[in-house]
């Protein structure tokens, strides 16, 4: 604390003299897009930090710093991205001391790419050649479709499949649905027993992009000059209209995703089936203790008979923040953090992260059987799910406003006014507004 | 949290207990309607304040299954067990990460409302009992602070603190919790109203210096003022959330209510952590309630005063 004083004194001058002089901490301008940046590696020891919320990773990160004593790694933890610490980044680039390493969701680093907020890793040794490394859909998230650039390494991934009671749907006598037609006529079925078939999560709109995605749906698209907004796609009506069916005939419950009432009606079985991502496993034997050893996974229902599409929803990725004075190292360190067999078992161990590396099929926590699922190999469902994952879905820049949009629509829906499909139309024209303001340009 | 919601009761409840004991003899009778009506609101205020902390406890006392498949507003059959086990991983979960934590809020709000009492003493006593050019525009510049909230300050404050490399250190959250123009007011019209001008020319008659006869003298007149300021500072400061969130990344440096956050924002990936956050929540009030508690007697006397004179 010592050596802060004179900085303390400091900032007292800065405060007193404060006068709001606009303060625009400027950072260098940008280079031009797409344009990766000699990476070099920096002379001597180097300290970087790395800001994540994933719990424990401040231990993997131990194992790091253990074998390099050169790039030692400081990890720093907050509030998971869209409750503050993307906002934070924002703020952090802005005035030119963001951390070198930050989490990034595949979702808001479109967000990041347009503000400049990431380094291009391109150039850096080794990054290139990794794209072999990570499932195909994951790499297409962290480049963009651009030439010659990677924003950031892909970390984990959210591959959907459907968990279900496997003893009420044998009780009952009701075939496990394999196609959304079958499963809507289950979900009467099952009505008819006096439970649900499945829960609608108004808010979680990434869940809903995850269906579309499993439609071979697009919400957005850049081609290199301006963004095409297309929330309102025939493959995005398809999975409104199917869902808006569902909730009019009163065949989903509408609980708030996640909330104690959620918990306790998968818990006293009043929900039958969850069309969710891998790490929901978790979600679901801690939320639903009570009912371990019931549940099963199958793939998610399909569109077309015979079908092998999943959706995805939520992952993250590794991201060299902008300013990064050892973007080499950094990149060196991310590439570890998501290769590394070591790291990514103990990664998986504490946090619960599913990898984006090919890899992680020959882990051993993914290899055995799972108690809770009546020792179902389950993750050999997601495995497969996710190379099934349409690798050309792209997310938009300004994601959290769709959500929003989308989100209260939603909600809306559900209380009777409007559709599931007037919400996206909604979320459409507000999403324009929002890039048209932002001046980034639209292709109408 | 606490403060808005018990600040408007105290001085009518218990402040002024002999002076409403003469208007009951003096003023008009109150109708028994009109008094059962009266308590009505206020139980209902009471019922509408006091759940949500019945349930932060009966909740505390239950392991994250039961939340979800039990009573919510009452308690399991080993709910003193169960609370017991809570708290010992409350303080052992992440190295004790949120004892730290707790540290930190009492250091903040603990040392940050005291000097900063001291500072608003010391500027509103000077606005109220020194003449000097410019005294008024002072005053209304702090008075406008008043209406500027914290968290639109939030930003600008995180730019200049880059500026001086001071974020993500104990200063980023310290510096900024001194200053409180609510307290500079407070301080300024108790003064005027406490500290009689005749006491203060005595002592100056007497020989003593303006800084011993505002230490020796006015901060005593001006005591029950100062628990006031001490009190409204200390809660701002402890439930202060956007600045910690702006400044601090190391989880280190975290007050409580942001290290709770930060749990909270992961439940649904580590699901264990719901009732840790629960259990926190409740141990977070308790330093409040402790200096409620304790500084109680000195508030309300401060503020009733103030308003008889």
């Amino acid at each position: 604390m010592r050596a802060h004083y004179g900085k303390v004194t400091a900032a007292f001058a800065m405060i007193s003299a404060l006068a709001l002089s606009g303060c625009s901490a400027g950072g260098d301008s940008s280079e031009a897009r797409g344009e990766a940046a000699p990476c070099e590696a920096s002379d001597g020891p180097v300290e970087l930090t790395f800001t994540t919320w994933v719990p424990g990773m401040d231990k993997v990160v131990d194992l790091w710093n253990a074998d390099n004593p050169d790039i030692q790694v400081e990890v720093q933890t907050g509030p998971n991205g869209n409750s503050g610490t993307y906002q934070n980044f924002f703020n952090q680039i802005q005035a030119g001391n963001a951390p070198d390493l930050g989490q990034i969701e595949y979702d808001a680093l479109p967000n990041f790419r347009v503000q400049d907020g990431l380094e291009n890793l391109a150039g850096c040794e080794g990054v290139a050649d990794a794209e072999d490394q990570f499932v195909d859909w994951t790499w297409g998230q962290v480049t963009f479709g651009e030439e010659d650039a990677v924003y950031a390494i892909p970390q984990d991934s959210g591959p959907m499949a459907m968990y279900y009671r496997a003893d009420l749907f044998e009780q009952a006598g009701i075939e496990v649905p394999t196609t959304w037609e079958e499963y809507a006529a289950a979900a009467e079925q099952i009505k008819a027993e006096g439970s649900y078939i499945t829960n609608f999560p108004k808010s979680d709109v990434n869940w809903f992009a995850g269906m579309v995605w499993q439609n071979g749906g697009q919400w957005f698209a850049n081609d290199g000059e301006s963004w095409d907004v297309n929330l309102t796609s025939p493959e995005s009506e398809e999975v409104a209209t199917y869902w808006q069916d569902l909730l009019s005939e009163d065949l989903v419950s509408t609980l708030p995703s996640f909330s104690d009432e959620w918990n306790a009606s998968f818990n006293e079985g009043q929900q039958w089936t969850w069309v969710s991502a891998v790490w929901g496993a978790t979600t679901l034997s801690t939320g639903a203790p009570d009912t371990a050893g019931k549940w099963a996974v199958a793939p998610m229902p399909q569109w077309e008979d015979g079908g092998e599409a999943a959706g995805n929803w939520g992952g993250s990725s590794t991201a060299v923040l902008k300013g990064s004075e050892h973007p080499a190292e950094a990149a060196k360190f991310a590439l570890w953090l998501n290769t590394d067999p070591e790291a990514l078992a103990l990664a998986n161990e504490l946090g619960g992260l599913y990898p984006a590396a090919k890899s992680a099929a020959d882990l051993e926590s993914f290899a055995g059987g799972v108690e809770y699922y009546g020792g179902q190999k389950i993750y050999e469902v997601f495995s497969e799910a996710s190379a099934n994952v349409n690798p050309d879905f792209t997310w938009g820049p300004t994601m959290t406003q769709t959500y929003t949009d989308v989100s209260d629509g939603f909600g809306a829906a559900i209380g009777g006014s409007g559709t599931l499909m007037d919400a996206l139309e909604n979320g459409q024209q507000k999403t324009i507004d929002s890039l048209e303001s932002q001046s980034i340009p639209v292709s109408e | 949290m606490a403060a808005p919601a018990t600040a408007p009761k105290r001085p009518r409840g218990g402040s002024t207990t002999a002076q409403s004991a003469e208007n009951r003899g003096r003023g008009p009778r109150q109708s028994i309607m009109s008094r059962s009506a009266a308590m009505l609101v206020m139980g209902v205020f009471t019922l509408y304040f006091l759940t949500p902390i019945w349930w932060l406890l009966t909740t505390s006392t239950k392991t994250g299954g039961e939340i979800t498949s039990t009573a919510p507003l009452w308690f399991t059959a080993n709910s003193f067990a169960t609370f017991f086990e809570n708290l010992g991983r409350l303080f052992t979960y992440g190295d004790g990460l949120f004892g730290r934590w707790l540290l930190n809020s009492a250091l903040y709000a603990g040392v940050g409302a005291l000097i900063g009492t001291v500072i608003a003493a010391m500027c509103g006593y000077a606005l109220a009992k020194y003449e000097f050019r410019g005294r008024e525009a002072i005053f209304n510049v702090v008075l406008s602070g008043v209406l500027v909230p914290a968290t639109a300050l939030a930003l600008p404050l995180f730019l200049i603190f880059s500026r001086v490399e001071l974020t993500n250190t104990m200063w980023a959250v310290f510096l900024p919790s001194l200053v409180s123009p609510f307290g500079v007011y407070l301080a300024r019209i108790y003064a005027a109203a406490s500290v009689p001008n005749e006491l203060l020319e005595a002592a100056r008659l007497d020989g003593s210096g303006e800084v011993r006869t505002f230490f020796s003298l006015s901060t005593r007149l001006m005591a029950p003022a100062l628990v006031t300021i001490f009190l409204f500072q200390f809660v701002a400061i402890w439930n202060n959330f956007f600045l910690p969130l702006i400044m601090l990344r190391d989880q280190v440096l975290f007050p409580v209510t942001l290290g709770l956050y930060a749990w909270n924002s992961q439940i649904s990936q580590i699901p264990e952590l719901r009732s840790l956050v629960i259990v926190g929540a409740l141990v977070s009030i308790v330093p409040l309630i402790i200096a409620f508690l304790a500084l109680q007697r000195f508030w309300s006397s401060g503020l009733g005063a103030g308003s008889v004179k």
